[in-house]
């Protein structure tokens, strides 16, 4: 008889199903074995409280306004300060990108700045603005600044040459040219950007709001740490955890929306 | 408006410090409502001339004029061997998108858009964006934005040269009948001799680097141009013509590369 050798898919190791249900049952898993671990009384609920417990602790916060009220003025502390840093960010970074004079003073300066740690600014900006909201403002906008100059930099420098000699074939200026092709180029990287400093302004946040203030989310887990109120601190993580979730989800919408010509290409 | 293009050079720089000589005195008239076809070998510098006579890169001597331009219109308009359609920009967008620079009024921009959109054949797809298009039509979005303009003299850099064979073939009728209609001074730029003879009134011939003008060739042919005229003897004949000329340059350029 002919010998006869089958074929087989040699890439099949490579495949990455998308185990739908491990992704759910992952983190109820991890939910349960922590109620688990409460009712046993293996861990003091004063360590570690229940999620039932930290739930029923949230719900009334929410009913007697007091959550909201921390909640409101966090999330004005980050309105604020992600937009002035972002505009900052975005029109220093396109003007680095885009004019040479600004390119040569621009990123020695931001090279230099870049590595501080922007916490570590916090005292020197109390110290110039004072222990009001400026400070706290400034110092999230600082931490968001830098994400946006620089993703905003690598944008602006990408803009593909081709298209800014046919705006320029077509007429266009300088002015035209950065409005009608490098801000369009650099709008992925420039989302791109929104994300990391969103990340880094609620790290900051939570820091600001340990010094001097009587309400925001970091300041509810700082005194409830401080008066052993652990399941109130707790409340105050999964609300920063929520924060960060929504924000993550609400850049995504945006990004469909700034840039629909990215969509199923 | 004529295209007088006189002792024009060029030298560039290159990655290594090298001087290179792209273009060497190169000059060349195009008549009012002339066809004309710039052939040559790859890297012939033929690209580079065409970029030099749309005000897009510094010459090293010599210069580009138009003589009796018209008033109120563009000198010229190009269309680019890659398309350049703006991604961000739809269909409508994109050929909106000299109009805009010209300073033109939005709903006198979205008619006079919408015409061209027309004649090229991209009726129903004004909304889509680039990506959403095949070569082809990407293609024609190009030349709508380039005539939408109507500009003096229609550059175009290797139009259908990234399109493929049979999608080329219906491009160049297309154009040679919007050319019918309009007569718009054209430069065309191509390293394809077919392509040239079919479509030129006259084929100006590039050399290899340093490119210098080899030949300026009538094309026999008569308007408007048929298929059938590619197995006319005149074209035949103008076609081997020109192949006899070029093929050492471009056997020396494959040595080359």
């Amino acid at each position: 008889m002919t010998e006869r050798i089958h074929v087989v898919d040699g890439t099949r190791f490579l495949a990455r199903p998308e185990h739908r249900a491990l992704r759910v049952l992952g983190v109820i898993g991890l939910v349960v074995l922590w109620e688990a671990l409460g009712r046993a009384g293996a861990v003091p609920v004063l360590f570690l409280p229940s999620p039932l417990g930290v739930l029923r602790e949230g719900w009334d916060m929410l009913r007697s306004g007091e959550l909201l009220v921390h909640i409101g003025a966090s999330l004005q502390r980050l309105a604020w300060g992600f937009v002035i840093g972002s505009a900052l960010g975005i029109a220093v970074g396109v003007a680095v990108g885009f004019f040479a004079v600004a390119e040569a003073i621009g990123t020695p300066l931001i090279a230099a700045t870049f590595p501080i740690p922007k916490i570590a600014l916090l005292p020197l900006l109390i110290l110039w603005l004072g222990l009001g909201e400026p400070s706290k403002i400034a110092v999230i906008a600082l931490g968001v600044f830098f994400p946006m100059a620089i993703n905003t930099y690598a944008g602006v420098r990408q803009a593909d040459p081709l298209l800014i000699r046919a705006a320029v074939a077509f007429g266009a200026g300088r002015f035209s040219v950065i409005r009608k092709v490098v801000l369009p180029s650099a709008l992925p990287m420039i989302v791109a950007g929104l994300r990391l400093a969103a990340g880094t302004a609620l790290l900051l946040l939570v820091a600001a709001e340990m010094i001097a203030v009587e309400s925001g989310v970091g300041f509810l887990v700082l005194h409830a740490g401080n008066i052993m109120a652990t399941t109130k601190l707790m409340v105050g993580i999964v609300v920063l955890s929520l924060l960060g979730v929504l924000s993550h989800w609400g850049l995504g919408r945006l990004e469909r929306a700034l840039i629909p010509w990215r969509a199923g290409a | 408006m004529r295209v007088i293009i006189d002792r024009l050079a060029k030298t560039y720089v290159d990655r290594h410090g090298a001087a290179v000589e792209a273009l060497s005195d190169v000059s060349l008239t195009v008549e009012s409502q002339e066809f004309v076809a710039l052939l040559g070998p790859s890297g012939c510098g033929k690209s580079t001339l065409l970029n030099a006579v749309a005000g897009l890169l510094p010459v090293s001597a010599g210069e580009v004029m138009f003589e009796s331009p018209p008033s109120g219109r563009p000198l010229t308009a190009m269309v680019f061997q890659e398309f350049a359609l703006f991604p961000w920009r739809t269909v409508q967008g994109n050929v909106e998108f000299g109009l805009e620079e010209l300073g033109m009024a939005a709903a006198e921009r979205g008619r006079r858009a919408r015409v061209l959109i027309e004649t090229t054949g991209l009726a129903g797809f004004e909304a889509r964006y680039p990506h959403q298009l095949s070569g082809g039509m990407r293609q024609r979005v190009g030349i709508a934005r380039a005539l939408a303009v109507d500009p003096a003299a229609l550059l175009m850099d290797e139009p259908f040269s990234a399109l493929d064979a049979q999608t080329r073939q219906l491009m160049q009728e297309e154009l040679l009948a919007l050319w019918e209609r309009t007569r718009t001074t054209i430069l065309y730029v191509t390293h394809n001799i077919q392509e040239a003879v079919y479509m030129a009134d006259r084929v100006v011939v590039l050399s290899r680097r340093p490119g210098r003008v080899l030949a300026e060739i009538d094309v026999p042919l008569k308007r408007p141009r048929t298929e059938a005229m590619q197995t006319e003897p005149g074209y035949l004949e103008t076609v081997e013509r020109i192949w006899s000329l070029i093929k050492d340059q471009a056997r020396a350029a494959l040595a080359e590369q």
